[in-house]
């Protein structure tokens, strides 16, 4: 089928175009992308007005399946995610079974192909069981299909098995991405250590937890000769960190969500459990710091470490809640809110950091409109506005903060591999 | 309430979860109202009939014998019926959650739940669930609301105001809900407060709640009208950041001639919220002495209590669910 898109502000940041461009799509490939294309095509799309981009890519998400199927699935996930605009995720390894060995690496492919409504990349475990004793084996996995390794949800502790994990991917060239967390410091906290886990009664997860492994893991990737990719940095001590890394050429690499660009541990305080993650909220200073970093390059790619939780395993005390909130759905219109609209980012470099970036870090080839590429896209009114509810989410989970925010930008169309998907 | 003159406000609040979500006014009138209520309870007999055919549920998940006797002698005073239900908390047990458990208290149609819980915040997600009202008797480290008014009740009672007055806490001010709340309440009645504490016992920011911080006991005493005591719980399995008993006491136990120096020390009131600790945070000779309110606390608890339990009982609802 031939998709011809007219008229939309076309942004692709790998080629940097930025104009009002037409755009054919023909067997799933981006054919021609030109000025004012008048040919024939099976359905023309009019995007005047609208934002034409590559699809976005959340390097971040957690899919729970296999395993945990009462929280998510590849179907609900992926459903939400081109409600997102997200045209291809990459789910974390913490499902049950974790994805340590070809054999699941294998199953969850299976489950993809038959269910995934955007492209599902898989990463795979750095530890057996993600226990952090024992490396996985890289190479039969990536023979498997997985792009990335990473034990996120646990860091790995034991600094001699994170250097080997670091010279494995870089023997098997895999990016490797690491959940930055010394959790003798954060112990049982449960927000950000502070006044307002102080006045809340709460124990506190102090921010070295999060920088002081951050600086051992990008120590180790320097001293190994290797990239690494630092997942959901969440504080300012980081972003400084990262930052000097960046500077002295080590090949670092960071990311962070939505939420710790727009709330703070302030929205901890009526104890409502979906501003319950890990890391935490943090201050207002903090949000600053990684707003500025996102600016100047420090931070690369926003990613929103989707993790779904039921209702019934939020609905309990405060200490007894996971960690983690749903975002493929509310990612897109925060980041316009928050990074677009207060002049933090401009949409080109938005693209660069939803798109480009994490296609460039876990190396595929997506985050571009070049002609003859996977015609991953997405139209987006960057001016829509509409109260996010609750019974409109695609997730199967509702652990969101954002319940009942207006939130502005909506997706109006999402294509994978040249074809039109619709979320409902 | 015969002599309304003094409260001006009327109550309107489903719960009562914690001193900082009320203003001054709504303290005064808890306080004021208390007032009124300790008259009953010295009185011949002891019950009038301002809660009859209302039902309190006192729902304990931590142990505890005094709190929960006060609460249900405070409601039995008020002439409400009342059921204790005493249970455990828990993440992994497969039991009923808080918020069932809310839920089906609530469908055996009663109307108060006094809650007392080992998560901060458990009382605040309950008042959320249910419509009935929810009264706080103490939730982790977070707040004990009806403790801090019956040690403002005491103290205005024996120094006739608030204030104004220098009020020290001492003690494991980071996990102490008794301290969190007194902080709010004598904050907003214009009580200066100062916290004292071991560095690593003294919680961060907490300078923010409007107190002042300081962890030489000689200096939070000296001029202090009032000071309240806090329970060192060496049982605590959070990294003790003391090494001993013993040495608490040497360097932080109230004790006669540490009182001896402080401004005021002929007049100065004791207060400790129980159950006390002797030769560790307070010395006998102090506990027994004349300086001490310690027993008066107990007595004016069931007073607080019957006020708030009858305020909250009586709340004239103006979309009011809490503090949310």
């Amino acid at each position: 089928m031939k998709y011809l898109i007219k008229n939309g502000r076309v942004i692709d940041p790998a080629n940097s175009a930025d104009d009002s461009l037409d755009i054919l799509i023909s067997e799933g490939k981006i054919d021609k992308i030109d000025k004012k294309l008048d040919l024939k095509a099976d359905k023309t799309i009019d995007a005047k007005g609208k934002i034409v981009a590559p699809g976005l890519v959340d390097m971040h998400v957690h899919l729970r399946e296999p395993g945990r199927e009462d929280k998510e699935t590849i179907a609900t996930g992926t459903a939400a995610a081109i409600k997102g605009g997200f045209t291809t995720v990459a789910c974390m390894a913490n499902t049950e079974p974790p994805i340590d060995s070809p054999k699941v690496a294998k199953l969850l492919k299976s489950i993809i192909k038959k269910d995934a409504l955007a492209e599902v990349l898989i990463v795979g475990a750095i530890t057996e069981n993600r226990a952090g004793k024992k490396l996985t084996d890289f190479k039969t996995m990536k023979e498997e299909g997985i792009i990335a390794v990473s034990d996120d949800g646990s860091s790995v502790d034991d600094e001699k098995i994170m250097r080997d994990a670091l010279k494995e991917a870089r023997k098997a060239s895999l990016p490797i991405i690491a959940h930055c967390e010394d959790s003798k410091l954060s112990g049982r906290g449960v927000i950000n250590q502070g006044f307002i886990a102080t006045k809340m009664g709460l124990r506190g997860i102090p921010r070295e937890s999060e920088y002081e492994r951050v600086k051992r893991d990008i120590e180790l990737a320097a001293k190994t000769s290797s990239g690494i990719h630092i997942a959901h940095i969440s504080c300012k001590e980081s972003v400084e960190i990262i930052r000097k890394a960046k500077q002295k050429g080590i090949k670092v690499t960071a990311e962070t969500a939505p939420h710790y660009f727009t709330l703070t541990e302030d929205c901890c305080i009526t104890y409502d459990t979906n501003t319950k993650m890990n890391p935490p909220l943090r201050t207002a200073e903090d949000v600053a710091a990684i707003k500025e970093a996102l600016r100047d390059g420090t931070i690369d790619a926003i990613a929103t470490d989707h993790a779904p939780h039921t209702d019934s395993e939020k609905d309990v005390e405060f200490d007894f809640a996971p960690f983690g909130i749903i975002g493929l759905e509310t990612a897109l219109s925060l980041a316009i809110m928050e990074l677009v609209d207060k002049k933090v980012l401009s949409w080109p470099e938005l693209i660069l950091k939803m798109s480009t970036n994490p296609s460039r870090i876990l190396g595929i080839d997506r985050g571009t409109l070049k002609e003859g590429s996977a015609a991953n896209i997405v139209i987006i009114d960057p001016d829509e506005k509409h109260i996010y509810k609750k019974d409109t989410i695609k997730s199967k989970s509702k652990n969101s903060p954002f319940i009942d925010w207006e939130l502005k930008g909506r997706v109006q169309a999402v294509l994978v591999n040249g074809n039109e998907i619709y979320s409902d | 309430m015969k002599n309304n003159s003094e409260a001006k406000i009327a109550w309107t609040k489903k719960d009562l979860l914690g001193l900082e979500y009320l203003s001054k006014e709504e303290i005064g009138l808890i306080l004021y109202t208390a007032g009124s209520f300790k008259e009953v309870t010295t009185r011949q007999i002891k019950k009038v009939p301002a809660l009859r055919g209302k039902t309190v549920v006192n729902l304990f998940y931590e142990p505890s014998t005094r709190t929960r006797t006060s609460f249900e002698l405070a409601a039995k005073r008020l002439s409400a019926d009342v059921i204790n239900i005493a249970t455990e908390a828990s993440s992994v047990t497969k039991g009923e959650t808080l918020i069932d458990t809310g839920k089906n208290i609530e469908a055996l149609k009663i109307d108060i739940i006094v809650v007392r819980h080992n998560c901060s915040g458990a009382p605040n997600i309950l008042a959320r669930a249910v419509k009935s009202s929810v009264i706080n008797a103490g939730d982790g480290w977070h707040e004990h609301p009806t403790q801090a008014l019956l040690d403002m009740f005491t103290l205005k009672e024996k120094i006739g105001r608030i204030e104004g007055l220098n009020v020290s806490i001492i003690g494991d001010i980071a996990h102490s809900r008794v301290a969190r709340s007194n902080i709010w309440g004598l904050t907003k009645l214009g009580a200066n407060v100062t916290v004292c504490a071991p560095p690593l016992l003294v919680p961060e920011g907490i300078e923010k709640m409007g107190v002042r911080v300081t962890s030489d006991i000689d200096e939070a005493l000296r001029d202090a009208d009032a000071i309240n005591v806090l329970r060192m719980q060496f049982e605590r399995d959070e990294a003790m950041a003391f090494p001993s008993k013993i040495e608490y006491f040497k360097q932080y136990g109230i004790t006669k001639e540490r009182l001896a120096k402080c401004k005021k020390a002929k007049e100065i009131v004791v207060m400790h919220p129980g159950p006390i600790n002797r030769g560790i945070e307070i010395s006998s000779e102090i506990a027994d002495g004349s300086n001490s309110v310690i027993l008066e606390q107990v007595t004016n608890g069931i007073a607080v209590r019957m006020a708030v339990l009858y305020l909250v009982a009586h709340a004239r609802h103006k979309a009011s669910a809490g503090v949310h």
